[in-house]
């Protein structure tokens, strides 16, 4: 019995692979991302892709830009793919990033119940959450620091209002399951377009505002500073970032979706300014 | 209701065509979970034997804080085993954030304190006059062991499928250190959490079904296990 146990231990441990990784020339790439990126199915194809035209391996973790940002400023990434460009531009300042690139955008659309109950719709995005807020109607917030909650609560500081109260409700979960509680509560909510337009057969929650230009939402790859974290994967970091903003991965960005929801998800963008894009 | 019955539809037709996402993450969920109940297993089962034989001061705190590991919530494990895996922790060097060895790690701290106390109370409950009678024919302290082992092995049986059953279908600590990645450390319940986000219910439904097979089969071995020798 206890042969039979060590027979079976041992190949199970061969299944799992080598127990430690060599440090040199590591093949792995540790990514770390924000869930709109996961959610929306544009990452597995894209790792899948880098994994096959460099000789690197992919380990993302999809965890919201926020929580990306601070995995990358202990060294515990070697590059991250993120929304937040303030909070980006922080990270950058604090020496924790050595390249930063542009590459896409969509944008965010503010969502809610076929009713309008707040009238809403066709507001600039400012007076509508203002216009919410008024009515105290309910309206999901992320919560979550990711980049889409963090944009939220940037958008709610330019109204000069700090929401609070039973009406704003804070979910703390990823999009895509935001979007369903906002459905089920007949809410508001602040969501990105490609989330919604994976989800929108499935909710009654409409857009009442968009292609406002507050609302353009960027993507940049930074590759964490390996003069700061010695241990960081820098070539491979590097790799992943030359490979985001290669001409035929904008290519495929450009593409992703439009076959499944009629319109494209993300626009690229690399080579662009930041205020090309706005 | 419409999503119900779509979903279950899209459900049949994956299984039916083996899919190969979802034969994916049944496989991953499979080795990861098989591994760390074996590991529980292994040293589990001797640790349980010895803790149910000995007396010393601090057996009922250690019995106590064996008990509390039962019940352990998955997301601090993950917490934990997260921290130490990350490169700046002290484990770091190992390079196990996002991989299946984390998510072993993390799944064994969670079932082995099911198997060492599920053990502990199983040798305790044998006839403490087999003790006396091995020790008078004289069996060493490691024969008897085993002996009383060999007497327990149903309920260790049953510890570990308890040990398994509870890995199998957790989720909040394998999605913390073994972050999701798609045909490799994607396993039933990470897949299902990620397919209802992104509103894919069939595939959703396809992957639930077969995490209810496998907790069943599991149930189904030890209730065989245990009824096969009942007197007639």
């Amino acid at each position: 019995m206890i042969r039979a146990f060590g027979a079976l231990l041992a190949c199970a441990l061969v299944a799992c692979g080598p127990l430690v990784q060599t440090s040199v020339n590591r093949p792995e790439v540790l990514l770390a991302t924000t869930t709109s990126f996961q959610d929306s199915g544009l990452l597995d194809v894209l790792a899948a892709d880098f994994q096959k035209r460099t000789p690197y391996r992919l380990r993302a973790t999809a965890v919201g830009t926020g929580a990306a940002l601070a995995i990358g400023a202990r060294g515990d990434a070697d590059v991250v793919f993120v929304h937040a460009p303030n909070e980006e531009l922080a990270y950058m300042q604090q020496g924790n990033g050595e390249r930063r690139l542009l590459v896409m955008h969509n944008d965010f659309v503010l969502l809610g119940p076929p009713g309008d109950p707040a009238h809403v719709r066709g507001k600039n995005i400012f007076d509508a959450l203002r216009a919410i807020a008024a009515a105290r109607a309910t309206f999901i917030s992320r919560g979550d620091k990711s980049g889409t909650d963090i944009f939220e609560k940037n958008l709610w500081k330019q109204t000069g209002i700090a929401p609070a109260g039973p009406w704003y409700v804070e979910a703390a979960t990823g999009m895509g399951q935001t979007l369903t509680v906002a459905s089920e509560k007949r809410a508001y909510t602040l969501s990105d377009r490609g989330t919604f337009l994976a989800r929108r057969g499935q909710i009654e929650a409409e857009i009442l505002v968009q292609r406002d230009p507050p609302l353009i939402n960027v993507y940049h790859v930074i590759t964490v500073d390996p003069q700061k974290f010695p241990n960081v994967n820098a070539a491979g970091a590097n790799a992943f970032a030359d490979y985001m903003v290669s001409a035929e991965t904008q290519r495929f960005i450009a593409a992703f979706g439009v076959d499944k929801y009629g319109e494209p998800l993300f626009f690229p963008d690399a080579g662009k300014s930041d205020a090309e894009v706005h | 209701m419409d999503l119900i019955v779509q979903g279950l539809g899209e459900a049949a037709s994956r299984l039916v065509s083996l899919d190969p996402d979802v034969r994916e993450a049944t496989s991953a969920a499979l080795v990861v979970s098989g591994i760390a109940t074996m590991l529980s297993v292994v040293t589990g089962v001797p640790a349980g034997a010895w803790l149910g034989l000995s007396s010393f001061p601090g057996r009922k705190f250690l019995l106590s804080i064996v008990n509390t590991g039962m019940g352990l919530p998955p997301v601090v494990v993950g917490l934990f085993v997260a921290v130490l895996v990350w490169r700046s922790g002290p484990f770091g060097a190992l390079d196990w954030y996002c991989t299946r060895q984390a998510m072993v790690a993390a799944q064994y701290l969670l079932a082995a304190p099911t198997v060492v106390g599920l053990t502990a109370i199983a040798i305790q409950s044998i006839d403490p006059m087999l003790r006396l009678q091995l020790s008078a024919l004289g069996a060493t302290r490691l024969q008897t062991l085993g002996i009383l082992v060999r007497e327990a092995r149903l309920p260790i049986l049953t510890a570990a499928m308890a040990g398994f059953g509870a890995v199998i279908s957790e989720i909040g600590a394998s999605l913390m250190v073994g972050c999701n990645i798609k045909g490799d450390t994607r396993i039933l319940t990470t897949a299902i959490a990620l397919d209802t986000s992104k509103g894919e219910f069939g595939s959703a439904f396809a992957l639930a079904f077969i995490l209810l097979l496998l907790v069943f089969a599991v149930n189904a071995v030890t209730t065989w296990a245990q009824q096969r020798r009942r007197p007639l």
